[in-house]
């Protein structure tokens, strides 16, 4: 490019930023907003390589390398947390889709118009519920002493009354359906608004062929609503590194001995930070899960475009 | 009218035939095995909700002999008489929940469309910059201290209502990208070029046009933020430890995992430690918290669910 030709587009650039300055007006308050909230956190990630006292500040304390990293990897908490949180994610993923999908599916086959919309409302309610208030619930059934589970279900059985809230062999199963019950609905939701964007005119020339149900479902309804399993899941595996807080958090009510089946990344960073104090290494373990979940996103991402560009997300 | 009635029936007799003669429908025993499965299903999802409802209507000393139940021998009203005894601590966390609920959604829903908007004009040239700066929120981040270092540091916002506002809550990036999709499919190009727009005339086309054409995804979005404001209880757990400003599910957060948290709040209460009907109070705490999402369900779902059908369809 010759320099009377860079200089016509650096006036034109000038120009276009000139006609829409007031677009730059608006564009303000929300840039302003992620850069306090998004980017300039970014930037503290420098914590986790110092050693921070207060007295000199973030940017003036010493460094202290990958001390916090080496601590980090070599105690189990790092197994524990990365394992708890990618295990409970897989099974949030690959139970909820199914289970979404087919709830969508026999829903769609549900001909009285009321009880559709009303079985839908009813599995969509939990959806709206803090994680505060499914604590709750489960406190309900499952407290030791009051709970509905040993008090109504195992005492009638004569069985003994479980210590729900001491063992942790029994959470895998809790926090799972704990999940499943609250956003079930969602994914219902969407996958029945796929289906029903379906062209009708498909079912009407495979009743012609004589498809069965099910042989509709394979090579129709299906292949329709795949991109929209692809973005969804897609989205779902780029966050596997990070967990539900509030589930993690308020639905074990935060039990310490519960911790080897209920610890997950985001709910031990909270932890070394307010109970340990230990604002490095809590800064680290973030980076660590920030960094991971980076990598996870494009990878499954370039899976996707691989397959079928159209279903990638960039 | 007569008309009206006449068309009305027309209408039926036309659609009785296709009713009659479903070709695609299941068999008749499928189609109740769903039924069931689907009322089955609906007992699980509120169940758990009844229990926690009828706990809080239960005598304390029934619920102390035989537990939390469906079937309670003895009602009372205690629980609730315990805690509005002394109200103010529900009020002010109500309050607290509501006003910054209100002012996060009217604000959040400005600042989300005000950016959306440019970045979705394909003759604005830098729209693509803006676009990734917000995409590239969605997929790294700085985590947990030093966001709670900003904040509370350098905002200097700790212990006040804006901590329950802006951390977080008041705008994401997935919600400027659902906005700027509609405004980029819905919106028509020609307005913005028989304009030819110039100075304040892109200010008036933001609020005279593009606003008003996109009710739909204002309102989901708009449900969307209030939802999460009204729902949450980490800003205030991170941010607050004055409990005057702290919001009605962090309030409930703190009866559930420390029943006594109710009566360092509370005057009346200090004096009645002893007869305390801690349990049902607690499940009173969880139906106070619930209750405005139950009246306010009907109306929201029907927005959420037609939102999210235009995410669905959009991807």
């Amino acid at each position: 490019m010759s320099r009377s030709q860079a200089a016509a587009a650096r006036r034109s650039l000038w120009k276009d930023a000139r006609r829409h300055r007031f677009l730059f007006l608006l564009l303000l308050p929300g840039t302003l907003y992620l850069i306090l909230n998004n980017y300039l956190p970014m930037f503290g990630l420098i914590i986790a390589f110092k050693n921070v006292n207060f007295t000199d500040g973030i940017l003036r304390s010493p460094w202290s390398g990958f001390d916090n990293f080496k601590f980090l990897f070599s105690t189990t908490d790092a197994w524990v947390i990365t394992r708890n949180t990618v295990l409970y994610n897989l099974l949030f993923i690959a139970v909820g889709l199914v289970l979404s999908i087919a709830f969508a599916v026999l829903l769609n086959e549900v001909r009285n118009r009321v009880f559709r919309s009303f079985f839908q409302s009813a599995m969509f309610f939990p959806y709206f519920l803090s994680f505060v208030i499914v604590g709750y619930l489960v406190f309900a059934l499952l407290s030791i002493e009051h709970g509905f589970v040993n008090n109504h279900i195992l005492a009638p059985l004569g069985m003994e009354p479980i210590d729900w809230y001491n063992d942790p062999k029994y959470w895998p199963y809790i926090l799972t359906i704990t999940n499943l019950w609250k956003n079930i609905g969602y994914g219902t939701v969407i996958y029945l608004a796929a289906i029903i964007g379906v062209e009708s005119s498909y079912y009407e020339a495979a009743l012609i062929d004589g498809a069965s149900k099910w042989r509709q479902f394979g090579s129709i309804t299906l292949p329709s609503i795949m991109p929209v399993v692809v973005v969804l899941t897609l989205l779902n595996i780029g966050r596997i590194f990070y967990a539900d807080f509030g589930l993690f958090y308020n639905v074990p009510l935060h039990t310490g001995l519960l911790y080897p089946t209920t610890l997950v990344i985001d709910t031990y960073v909270y932890d070394i930070m307010v109970t340990r104090n230990d604002i490095g290494m809590s800064t680290a373990v973030g980076l660590y899960q920030a960094a991971v979940g980076f990598v996870l996103v494009f990878l499954s991402n370039w899976f996707v475009r691989r397959v079928n560009k159209e279903n990638a997300l960039f | 009218m007569e008309n009206a009635i006449k068309l009305r029936q027309e209408e039926k007799a036309a659609e009785r035939p296709r009713k009659a003669y479903q070709p695609n429908a299941v068999s008749r025993p499928a189609h109740a095995a769903i039924n069931v499965l689907f009322v089955l299903y609906t007992l699980f999802c509120l169940l758990p909700i009844l229990l926690v409802v009828i706990v809080s209507f239960t005598d304390e000393q029934t619920v102390l002999l035989s537990g939390y139940n469906y079937f309670p021998s003895k009602l009372s009203l205690d629980a609730y008489r315990f805690l509005f005894a002394d109200p103010l601590p529900i009020v002010r966390a109500y309050g607290v929940t509501i006003g910054a609920t209100v002012a996060g959604t009217v604000v959040g829903l400005l600042v989300t469309a005000a950016f959306a908007y440019p970045i979705s004009r394909r003759d604005f040239r830098f729209r693509n910059v803006f676009s990734f700066f917000a995409f590239f929120t969605m997929l790294f981040n700085g985590g947990l201290v030093p966001w709670y270092i900003v904040y509370s540091k350098y905002m200097d916002i700790g212990n006040t209502i804006l901590a329950l506002i802006l951390p977080n809550l008041l705008m994401s990036a997935f919600y400027i990208l659902m906005m700027r999709t509609f405004f980029a499919t819905t919106i028509p190009a020609e307005i913005y070029e028989s304009a030819e727009i110039d100075g304040a005339g892109e200010l008036l086309v933001f609020f005279r046009i593009v606003i008003p054409l996109s009710l739909p995804v204002m309102a989901t979005v708009g449900l969307f933020y209030t939802l999460q404001y009204w729902n949450d209880w980490y800003n205030s757990m991170i941010f607050i430890n004055n409990d005057r400003i702290i919001s009605l599910q962090y309030l409930m957060q703190r009866t559930l995992l420390n029943i006594q948290y109710i009566l360092n709040n509370s005057h009346a209460a200090a004096t009645a430690r002893i007869d305390f009907p801690s349990e049902t109070v607690r499940m009173a705490m969880a139906v106070i918290g619930i209750g405005p999402i139950v009246f306010a369900y009907p109306f929201f779902q029907r927005y959420f669910v037609s939102g999210l059908t235009v995410g669905a369809v959009k991807g």
